[in-house]
């Protein structure tokens, strides 16, 4: 690979549309600002019509944006068609050539580059090998199967060595088997190549699984940027907590700060949350998020509840209790030789202050 | 790198946050519109491409349309107030400036001061004694004087009556050609006082008398009252029986079980003929067979002078040529019909009967209206029929052809009525696209969720499928008779068989019309192909300003009949656009006939072009201008090869509409080209039917081999072959 790795900066854009009927503008993008670093694998996160897609076809030049600037590689690329940027897409419904071959489609972008034609089948076969489908490039896109086409949408996106790569919901017209495998693969080729990858999708588990860094974003603005780590168990907002995994909140009141914990109190009880980074101080209203993985139900602990529901799921037990403030979601994983509280049974929720995270 | 940047900018917009929120919006969405412009602009074959297609549409068919109307309107009434001021102010002119007298004494003037001048000198050369007076300097200047005021004078003098004869004539046509002829000859700032005054005139409000002139003249015109009854009476005969048989045909083919094989391959076959045959073969046949001394009439029936002329004959020739484009639209949408309906009020207790009229035809009815519509306007624009069978029946598509070819050159009147005709096509073209058809598609969404059950109660079949069997094989007949027609030595006479006529057709330079027909065709027929898949590639995929007019001109050419766009390019460029001369060189060409071939075929192939796109997702198209393709690439390398089928049976209908074409052309032909059509349709006028037959079986035989041509083609070159091929090695 000898094409420069490039860095996508966004710079304060919005994209708005009128609304046909009411005549109202409507914010697909407003006023979003991201820093891609150069070989590194970014994904877009967020609901359908959150603004991800508009986004990534802003970067690819598809649409224009109504305000703000696209950087690519550090020149600024708003003025230039698609076909001028250096990036290259990986489409949802793969987008394949359907009247050339396998051969053909992973060649179409050097052949514009007028490539010679013995380094244009010598580049085709190694990439064809890469992605697994040697032996395959006289077929038809029609005779392939769905994770092999998506494999011949990504060599083509590839073999130009574009300075960005981007990625198009890919996934979401596979089985969920083939999604998991071909994810790891996607992951793979763009470690080997080193290249910048911006991935759009709505599924929570490919972000976690194949990302750097994930971008939520909601309604047109970002809601969060972090790593998927930092995402899980540092949520900016409620909408962040809730979109990626499950999570119960208890609303809380801040009463001192003690070192790393915090002391507060909700329903009724006082007790200790890990600090979070920003700064609370005593007597403001917050929000305690826990993971419902991150609780235990115990005849002692923190917080008094009710049992609501007792359900056997397999891996782990589901129960939904009853706070003084509101239901809180509970799993208890791998539940064997443990106790199982029943419905209407009293309990408490017991947890450390590690897994809670103050909002 | 980005930081800098980002530190940079974020400074900016930082500032560009405490701007007004209105202020705001402005820019944002103008940043947008400006950057699409720009990477619109920045891609000039595209814009190469609208560039053309725009200027090709506006000059040949917008304006020629809008030189109709304007020429309808602008009538001897207004102008007849124009007139009376160039009499009055031009032409005046020539007694107050008078330049003939002033220059003539100023010659004088000049010849006398040169005459003493040069006598003083002849003096003074004498005195001194010499034979010949030396050219004195100032005689010299003085001569040139007189010579440079001489010709300026004879210039002047021409060009003024240039001026005033032009403007004479030009003040008895349009107020358009009036002012241009003004710019022509006068110098510029006289043209605009004049120009101004007679538009002042032209339009000012007590000019009451007027304007419609051409259209008053034509309502006491008896010849125009007849055509145009003629042309509503036959228009609606014609879309109500086309519409009944087709209907019929649609209903057995989607209700019926017909057990018959054959029955199937009639029901092809006739729904494939009004697409390959040329425009007066039913006429032709129906002579042969029930005219005066037709073949039925006379030696079966043995009626000697049975009259299928006039409206009757147009009725019955139109009615079997159109009712295959109903049958074709009304099976359509019978297969759309959700069987489950029908079963569901079958259930309830309704009879067959009951259910046919009570759900199939209510929810049939836009349809309904639809097919009738088309038919009517087909039935309207229809030439080449009511020309050979309508005998002394004119309807207006023919009445305009023989106001113009009927020794008078009337294209004044001609025009109005073509401006007619224009109207009932239009409003009929736009009911039937913008009501009707939105209509019947709302009505019938979606496919039939599973097969029908088909009727097999032989009380029904049975009656249903003879009517069907009877009309197919009618109309086959009728097709059969041709070439029966071109070997028969004397039809009604003697039905001896000979290559006569084939003998004559040849003699009399039959092979040039073959060769005129075909060249200009095959020129045609890829240009019109090319355009079209331009077209609606642009009005699928691409975003811009003229893409609605784009649109519209090119599907509105559907409701113009040929002979009115034939007459709108005779006044159009019969004096070059707009009366100057510019382009009149090409009127009275090949090229004049290709561009109306082009222009009447455009809608089919825009409308193929467009169904066959719509089904490309988009974002093949943009992977590959993502991989690096301009727009002219991504075209030629993806878009193309992907609609290659529409895109050659765009060229085969092309070169099928244009040499069978004759309503437009037949009104733009000269001498210099022979076409096959305007041939049959001089013989048939003459009685030659031999010959006729002849020319028209050998034009059948074109087109069927054409579209075999087509197949094969689609067949080997085709989007599907490498595909298929690469099916059948896997397996």
């Amino acid at each position: 690979m000898n094409s420069e790795k490039k860095g996508v900066f966004i710079d304060h854009i919005y994209k708005i549309y009128l609304d046909p009927k009411t005549k109202k503008e409507f914010y697909a993008v407003n006023d979003v600002t991201l820093d891609i670093k150069p070989g590194s694998f970014v994904t877009l996160l967020g609901p359908s019509g959150c603004g991800k897609t508009t986004t990534l076809r802003m970067i690819a030049g598809f649409e224009s944006p109504d305000a703000g600037e696209i950087y690519i590689g550090g020149e600024p690329v708003n003025a230039l068609t698609p076909n001028k940027r250096d990036t290259a897409m990986v489409f949802q419904s793969y987008a394949l050539f359907p009247h050339m071959n396998i051969f053909d489609n992973v060649a179409y972008g050097l052949k514009l580059r007028k490539v010679p034609k013995p380094e244009i089948s010598a580049r085709v076969f190694d990439m064809l090998k890469l992605v697994g489908l040697e032996g395959m490039e006289n077929r038809y896109t029609n005779q392939l199967s769905g994770g092999q086409q998506q494999r011949v949408a990504l060599a083509r996106a590839l073999i130009a060595e574009p300075g960005v790569l981007l990625f198009d919901e890919p996934l979401s017209n596979l089985d969920a088997k083939l999604r998991v495998y071909m994810r790891t693969e996607i992951r793979r080729i763009q470690q080997q190549f080193g290249i910048t990858a911006i991935y759009v999708t709505h599924d929570q588990s490919e972000a976690m699984s194949i990302s750097d860094n994930i971008i939520i974003m909601n309604k047109g603005v970002v809601a969060q940027m972090g790593t998927p780590r930092d995402i899980y168990y540092r949520p900016a907002n409620e909408f962040v907590a809730d979109f990626i995994g499950e999570a119960n909140f208890l609303d809380a009141e801040v009463e001192r700060t003690e070192g790393e914990l915090v002391r507060v109190k909700a329903c009724g009880v006082s007790f200790n949350v890990a600090r979070p980074e920003k700064n609370v101080e005593s007597g403001e209203k917050h929000l305690v998020m826990l993971r419902p993985e991150g609780i235990r139900l115990a005849e002692k602990g923190i917080i008094p509840c009710k049992v609501l529901l007792s359900c056997f799921m397999g891996s782990y037990q589901l129960y939904h209790v009853q706070t003084a403030d509101r239901v809180v979601k509970i799993t208890d994983n791998h539940p064997v030789g443990r106790r199982v509280f029943e419905v209407d049974e009293e309990a408490f929720l017991d947890f450390d202050p590690i897994d809670t995270h103050l909002m | 790198m980005a930081f800098f940047k980002k530190a940079e900018k974020s400074g900016a917009s930082e500032k560009a946050r405490t701007m007004s929120q209105d202020a705001k919006k402005a820019k944002r969405s103008s940043q947008a519109r400006s950057l699409d412009r720009k990477k619109f602009f920045g891609d000039p074959i595209m814009v190469g491409a609208i560039i053309f297609l725009v200027i090709f549409m506006v000059l040949f068919v917008v304006y020629p349309i809008a030189m109709l109307l304007a020429d309808s309107v602008t009538a001897e009434g207004r102008m007849a107030s124009v007139n009376a001021y160039y009499k009055e102010n031009v032409a005046g002119r020539v007694n107050d400036y008078n330049y003939e007298k002033n220059d003539v004494a100023r010659l004088e003037l000049i010849k006398n001061r040169l005459k003493d001048t040069y006598d003083a000198s002849l003096q003074a050369a004498k005195a001194r004694g010499a034979e010949k007076p030396r050219e004195e300097p100032e005689v010299k200047v003085l001569r040139d004087v007189y010579n440079n005021a001489n010709a300026e004078y004879k210039d002047a003098n021409s060009a003024y009556k240039k001026a005033v004869t032009g403007a004479e004539s030009a003040s008895k046509g349009s107020i358009l050609e009036f002012i241009v002829q003004m710019f022509k000859t006068l110098p510029r700032s006289e043209a605009w006082t004049h120009s101004r005054a007679a538009l002042k005139l032209y339009f000012s409000s007590d000019n009451q008398r007027v304007s419609v002139s051409a259209f008053t003249s034509l309502t006491t015109d008896f010849g125009f009252k007849d055509a145009f009854k003629n042309t509503l009476v036959i228009g609606l005969l014609t879309g109500f029986g086309s519409l009944a048989i087709g209907f019929l045909f649609a209903y057995v083919d989607c209700y019926v079980r017909v057990k018959n094989r054959v029955m199937k391959k009639l029901f092809d076959v006739v729904s494939l003929l009004p697409v390959v045959s040329p425009p007066f073969v039913l006429s032709l046949s129906m002579m042969l067979l029930f005219g005066r001394s037709g073949l039925i009439t006379r030696e079966i029936l043995g009626i000697f002078d049975n009259d299928i002329y006039g409206v009757k004959g147009i009725v019955i020739v139109q009615t079997l040529t159109f009712f295959p484009v109903c049958y074709l639209m009304l099976k359509g949408l019978l297969n759309n019909i959700d069987p489950s309906m029908e079963e569901a009020a079958r259930d309830m207790g309704a009879s067959r009967w009951k259910v046919f009229t009570t759900v199939t035809l209510p929810l049939m009815l836009p349809g309904l209206g639809n097919a009738f519509l088309v038919t009517f306007i087909e039935s309207v624009a229809d030439f080449a029929n009511p020309m050979i069978i309508g005998g002394s029946t004119d309807t207006l598509a023919t009445a305009i052809f023989l106001r113009i070819t009927g020794g008078t050159y009337d294209t004044h009147g001609a025009a109005a009525m073509a401006v007619v005709l224009l109207l009932i096509t239009f409003i009929l073209f736009m009911v039937q696209k913008y009501v009707l058809e939105a209509r019947s598609a709302a009505t019938l969404t979606g496919k039939a969720s599973r097969g029908r059950m088909l009727i097999e109660d032989k009380s029904v079949t049975t009656p249903l499928s003879i009517l069907c069997m009877g009309v197919s094989i009618f109309v086959i007949l009728m097709y059969i008779c041709i070439p029966f027609g071109s070997l028969f030595k004397l039809w009604g006479m003697d039905y001896s068989l000979s290559l006569v006529h084939y003998k004559d057709m040849f003699a009399e330079s039959g092979m040039k019309a073959f060769k005129d027909s075909f060249i200009l065709s095959i020129i045609a027929a890829p240009v019109t192909a090319l355009f079209s898949m331009v077209i609606s590639y642009l009005v699928v995929k691409k975003k811009f300003k003229a893409k609605g007019f784009i649109e519209f001109t090119s599907m509105i050419a559907m409701a113009v009949p040929g002979t009115v766009l034939g007459v709108g390019f005779i006044r159009g460029f019969a004096n070059g656009i707009l009366r100057t001369g510019f382009m009149q060189g090409i009127y009275g060409t090949g090229l004049i006939l290709i561009i109306v071939f082009v222009v009447r075929s455009l809608p089919v192939g825009t409308r193929s072009g467009i169904s066959a796109l719509r089904q490309i997702d988009k974002s093949i198209e943009e992977s590959a201008y993502d991989l690096g393709a301009g727009s002219g690439k991504v075209f030629t390398s993806v878009t193309l090869p992907l609609i290659k089928d529409s895109f050659f049976s765009g060229i085969v209908t092309t070169f099928v509409r244009s040499i069978t074409a004759i309503s437009a052309v037949i009104l733009l032909v000269t001498p210099k080209y022979l076409l096959i059509t305007c041939r049959i349709n001089e013989y048939a006028e003459k009685g030659s039917f031999g010959i006729a037959c002849a020319y028209a079986t050998i034009l059948i035989a074109i087109v069927y081999a054409s579209i075999l041509i087509m197949n094969l083609v689609i067949k080997y070159f085709g989007t599907s072959r490498a595909v298929r091929e690469a099916q059948k090695n896997e397996q």
